[in-house]
């Protein structure tokens, strides 16, 4: 991340910032430089910031226990009682990806659970992600199931998988892979549903990229932000090589077709890609951005991240390590997030006033997956969360972001709660760069800074002449009253 | 009239329709649907009209429209469709002008507010702002009667030191005699931007009243001896040019210029520009790197970026330098036209406003002679001549408005509204070629000006962001012109596409708020009145007052911030509204909580819809 000569460091920020830093000793430069290269490739875990991070606020809520699977359970079982809370994977012994705590079809017991998941890749059995309480249709996730070669079935899954539809009912199993992809799996012992044995189930195969291919993608667009002598036609055409904007709008339209299958056709979803850890997750919390107006307000976003990506074993730490100027080839790194975020800030710029949060929070977000002082993101699971004991060694973002003085920050001045569910547009002319991330530190926002204040500004002003009116008027009449009263006497 | 007519939705991949009737009028295309929505198109909109072939459901007409609007009609009959087609085609297309639009519409204006109209832009009054004429430029009269050329306007600005004969010399070795004048005078710098043509220099040819002429420009600025000569046109082309006896001047020959090429291409290229732009957008079922791809083989952001540059180039020398320039390419009325009202605007924040916009298109754009009817095919014409110059001069601004937000008076919609009628011919301005064609169709008699009624309707044009002190020292804007920051402007090439679109305006947002903040304060004030005027009455209220200020802090807090809905919750509220009557303040706000445009539902346009996967 960083490059040392003659005296001059350049370090390559994670956030992706760029500083240089002239040194005038040539042997103090090589000394600051190593330092920063080891301090900045920690081996052990346990060594990191969040370890030693000493909060100099005061907590008033212990972030770690803010977003609690039994709450989430709680509302849902005041809408409908076809579903249970197991604790099966209680010290992970089934699932070590999986939460201690998941949600399931009431008539499917624990028994029957442990060989589901010996059909589904990385024990990853079908799980409740959301209930849509407008026609009770549900979207659940898992991983691929493990048919091979030769179609192996498993009675259990066919069961779980057909218990979650209400009778009569029809349903969706939206793969995040192409059809060629997925039967590529079958012959390392995954695969996909055949439809026969789901009678109820139609399959999708939705395309979704994963891995080096979003991160080689990400490579691509940081340079060519970075590079401001490029005449229009290289920019346009590095932006197009970069793949940045078809990825978005791949999970975007997924996420859509998703949503669409439960509002519009009344329909249940599942949705699986291969490990059910990346695109499943991107697919399945955007859909519920678009289906739910309680994750658009900041509570219910935080709630979000927490059970569908931290909770649902999204390889954060595997995933997130270098960002985008990382030299060595990391097998396991790919900006999965990032993409998510962009998706939702996409959605966020078309429907400006339907996110109780801004920019800003998302932004925020991106750079604590990279970096962070708190321990929320470290691990790759709530499994070796537990083992790193996480919870009493660090503190959790969400500790220090819901307090007052910092939610102010991220708060979106022209939220107005809407009910309805939003359609984003995914054509390529509704589809932006998202230039707050990615040309953040190579254009003059100062302009655009000044611009949103002066917003805020009449936002503020309107709410204030509000009030002065309403105080006045109800002066004027008591005023009125009392002369009524007056001319009585 | 044809009655169960479908209109199909360009984008949907579904083949969603609305079915209404199609009405014909003298001077529109009017469609009305079931639900009784109407659908404007007036005749001189429409570019080109098409008729696929024949499909099960009918035949199928497709409409492009200059304010790129796109419809595609299906009626049933074929012979309907064969009619409509045929009217359309003669309707759209006219031949005289006074047959178009401007010379029979009629606002309801009488006489004297249709002169008044004509006289909202005084182009005198704006050479006087600018500081002429001064010790150095005054206003020469050798054009009168467009007698040295005909497509400059009757006044004009020129160096006191440049006699007749050296107007009447150097414009006749400029093509088409359009020898240099002031556009714009920069007083503080005392520098000026001057524009003409190209000179008829072939290989070698010189004019030395026209070396005078650079000289006397030179030499009207006293901070800077040297000028600037920006020949806009790509280097190649100006050479080619040497080959018909014009081209470009050579530097040996004039004292104290340096010159420069700039390289904006040409009306051809910019035409089939835009024609490669509009193909790629209007594709179905895009993907992003078509879109991309399409976007840069299009050339179109690079030719904007190249407008642009041109401008940030002349403000350079101009604020930077103190130097004087003259802008031109071949006839000068295209590119000239382009960097000379860019590069003014950038100077002078007066541009940035909605009447100085208003003054600086009168100028720049009508007054010098763009050719409007060519361009925009006003007539039935000759299609090579037609191009979106003024098109990218619009979207140039709009990208500036996008990097400064709080510097324009003016939004995005001022900007649609203007290339609205630009192509409507539905007002006088834009009509003919140049200002001796309009005096020649008794423009200012027989059509109304464009402007008064932008102005009346201002409010739906201002930028609620705006700020008159941005910049407060210099007024000048320095554009970033890295390719990343010009964007492909959507609303105006998908104004009506609105499944493309962001459901929620933040633009419409803010300029309610601000509508409202000053109404409120209106009504505060109308408020305090009647309580003070109260207070005179009775000194027991004065009592009441003290402890009702000291109350609202506490309410402040407690306002959640959906403050839109709240409609008043207040006890005493009802009381207020039956005694004062008409409170202006009620109706507002029921009509802002409906005007607050909420997110409608709309199909998503997935390329593998629902519908398709289900079948």
């Amino acid at each position: 991340r960083f490059v040392g000569s003659l005296g001059t460091i350049v370090i390559k920020c994670k956030d992706l910032r760029i500083i240089q830093l002239d040194i005038p000793g040539m042997e103090e430069c090589l000394n600051i430089a190593s330092s920063i290269e080891v301090l900045s490739t920690l081996d052990s875990v346990t060594l990191l910031y969040p370890f030693f991070y000493r909060p100099m606020f005061e907590v008033l809520e212990d972030g770690w226990r803010s977003f609690l699977p039994d709450q989430e359970f709680e509302l849902l079982s005041s809408a409908t009682d076809e579903w249970r809370l197991s604790c099966i994977n209680k010290e992970f012994s089934v699932c070590p990806s999986y939460p201690p705590v998941v949600i399931v079809p009431k008539c499917i017991t624990d028994e029957e659970l442990r060989k589901v998941a010996m059909f589904r890749y990385g024990s990853r059995f079908p799980v409740l992600s959301y209930y849509h309480r407008k026609n009770g249709m549900i979207m659940m996730r898992s991983s691929q199931p493990l048919t091979g070669t030769n179609g192996r079935r498993c009675k259990e899954d066919e069961k779980l998988i057909n218990a979650s539809l209400r009778p009569a009912k029809r349903g969706y199993i939206i793969d995040t892979r192409s059809l060629n992809v997925a039967q590529q799996a079958r012959a390392k012992g995954g695969g996909f549903e055949q439809e026969v044995h789901y009678p109820q189930w139609r399959r999708i195969h939705k395309g979704i990229e994963r891995f080096n291919i979003l991160q080689e993608s990400l490579i691509k667009l940081v340079e060519a932000c970075n590079d401001q002598s490029h005449n229009m036609d290289r920019w346009l055409s590095k932006l197009e090589a970069s793949n940045w904007l078809t990825h978005v709008k791949e999970i975007l339209t997924t996420a859509c077709l998703a949503a669409q299958c439960i509002d519009r056709e009344g329909a249940s979803v599942l949705v699986h890609g291969t490990e059910g850890t990346d695109s499943t997750l991107q697919v399945t919390s955007l859909a519920q951005i678009i289906l739910d107006p309680r994750c658009r307000t900041i509570r219910g976003f935080e709630s979000l991240i927490v059970r569908e990506w931290l909770q649902a074993g999204h390889p954060f730490q595997q995933r997130c390590a270098q960002s985008a100027y990382s030299n060595s080839k990391q097998k396991w790194e790919a900006p999965v997030f990032l993409l998510f975020l962009d998706c939702v800030w996409q959605i966020l710029r078309q429907f400006p006033c339907s996110f109780e949060f801004n920019e800003q929070f998302l932004i925020m977000l991106f750079e604590h997956a990279y970096a962070s002082q708190f321990g929320t993101f470290l691990g790759n699971n709530e499994s070796e969360r537990a083992k790193l004991k996480l919870p009493q060694k660090t503190m959790s973002l969400w500790s220090w972001v819901n307090r007052k003085e910092e939610l102010s920050k991220f708060r979106n001045p022209i939220y107005e709660a809407n009910s309805l569910v939003i359609w984003p547009a995914v054509a390529p002319q509704s589809l932006q760069l998202w230039a707050g991330v990615f040309l953040r530190w190579n254009r003059p926002s100062q302009y655009l800074e000044e611009a949103h204040e002066e917003m805020v500004k009449i936002i503020n002003y309107n709410k204030e002449l509000q009030e002065r009116v309403k105080v006045l008027r109800r002066h004027l009449a008591e005023m009125e009253a009392a002369e009524r009263a007056q001319g009585n006497l | 009239q044809v009655e169960q007519v479908k209109l199909l939705d360009r984008f949907s991949t579904s083949n969603k329709s609305v079915t209404g009737t199609l009405y014909l009028t003298a001077t529109h295309l009017l469609f009305i649907d079931s639900s009784q929505k109407e659908t404007w198109i007036l005749h001189h909109h429409i570019a080109a009209v098409e008729k696929l072939p024949l499909t099960t459901s009918g035949c199928p007409l497709v409409i492009q429209c200059k304010n790129f609007r796109i419809v595609h009609f299906v009626v049933p009959r074929e012979r309907d469709c064969h009619d409509i087609y045929n009217s359309l085609l003669q309707l759209s297309k006219t031949a005289k002008y006074e047959e178009l639009y401007a010379f029979s519409y009629n606002p309801k204006q009488n006489e004297s507010e249709q002169v008044k109209g004509w006289q909202l832009i005084d182009l005198a009054e704006e050479y006087k702002r600018m500081g002429v004429p001064n010790a150095y430029w005054q206003l020469s009269d050798a054009n009168r009667d467009y007698k040295i050329c005909e497509t400059y306007p009757k006044e004009l600005y020129v160096p006191r030191t440049a006699s007749k004969p050296i107007i009447v010399g150097s414009s006749k070795f400029r093509s088409k005699g359009r020898f240099p004048v002031l556009s714009y005078y920069h007083k503080n710098k005392e520098a000026a931007i001057c524009r003409c043509s190209q000179p008829l220099s072939g290989f070698s040819a010189r004019c030395l009243e026209d070396e005078h002429m650079l000289q006397a420009i030179s030499k009207a600025n006293p901070s800077n001896r040297y000028m600037y000569v920006m020949d806009t046109r790509p280097k190649l082309n100006a050479m080619a040019n040497r080959a018909a006896g014009k081209g470009y001047e050579n530097e040996d020959n004039y004292s104290n210029i340096r010159f420069q090429f700039v390289g904006i291409e040409n009306i051809h290229v910019m035409r089939s520009s835009l024609q490669k732009l509009l193909e790629v957008s209007g594709t179905r079922g895009l993907s992003v790197n078509d879109f991309l791809s399409g976007l840069e083989n299009s050339g179109w952001l690079r030719h904007i970026k190249a407008v642009v540059d041109a401008a940030v180039f002349l403000v350079k020398a101009i604020a930077v330098e103190s130097a004087s320039v003259l802008v031109h390419c071949s006839d000068g009325w295209d590119r000239t036209s382009q960097v000379c009202s860019l590069g003014a605007l950038l100077l002078d924040s007066y541009y940035r406003t909605i009447k100085g916009f208003m003054v600086l298109i009168e100028k720049d754009w009508i007054s010098f002679g763009h050719k409007f009817s060519d361009r925009c095919c006003q007539l039935d014409g000759d299609p090579k001549e037609i191009s979106p110059v003024f098109t990218q001069f619009l979207e140039c601004v709009w990208n500036l408005t996008e990097q400064f937000p709080q510097a324009f008076e003016y939004n995005e919609v001022f900007l649609l509204q203007i290339h609205e009628h630009v192509h409507s011919c539905q007002f006088g301005n834009f009509l003919g070629n140049c200002e001796k064609e309009r005096e020649e169709l008794k423009v200012k008699e027989k059509t109304y000006s464009l402007w008064p009624f932008l102005l009346a309707e201002q409010k739906k044009y201002r930028n609620p962001l705006y700020n008159p002190d941005f910049l407060p020292e210099l007024t000048l804007l320095e554009p970033n012109t890295v390719s990343f920051n010009f964007k492909f402007w959507r609303n105006m090439y998908h104004q009506f596409d609105r499944s493309m679109h962001p459901r929620q305006s933040v633009l419409n947002l803010i300029m309610n708020l601000s509508e409202q903040n000053k109404q409120l304060e209106e009504d505060i004030k109308e408020l305090e009145a009647k309580i003070k005027q109260r207070n005179g009455q009775s000194d027991v209220v004065l009592v009441k007052e003290n402890q009702q200020s000291a109350h609202p802090a506490p309410v402040a807090l407690k306002t959640p911030p959906c403050f839109k809905k709240e409609q008043l919750p207040v006890p005493g509220n009802d009381a207020v509204r039956t005694i004062e009557g008409s409170n202006t303040a009620d109706n507002r706000y029921s009509e802002l909580v409906s005007e607050f445009s909420k997110a409608e539902p709309a199909v998503v346009s997935l390329e593998y819809g629902v519908a398709r996967m289900t079948c």
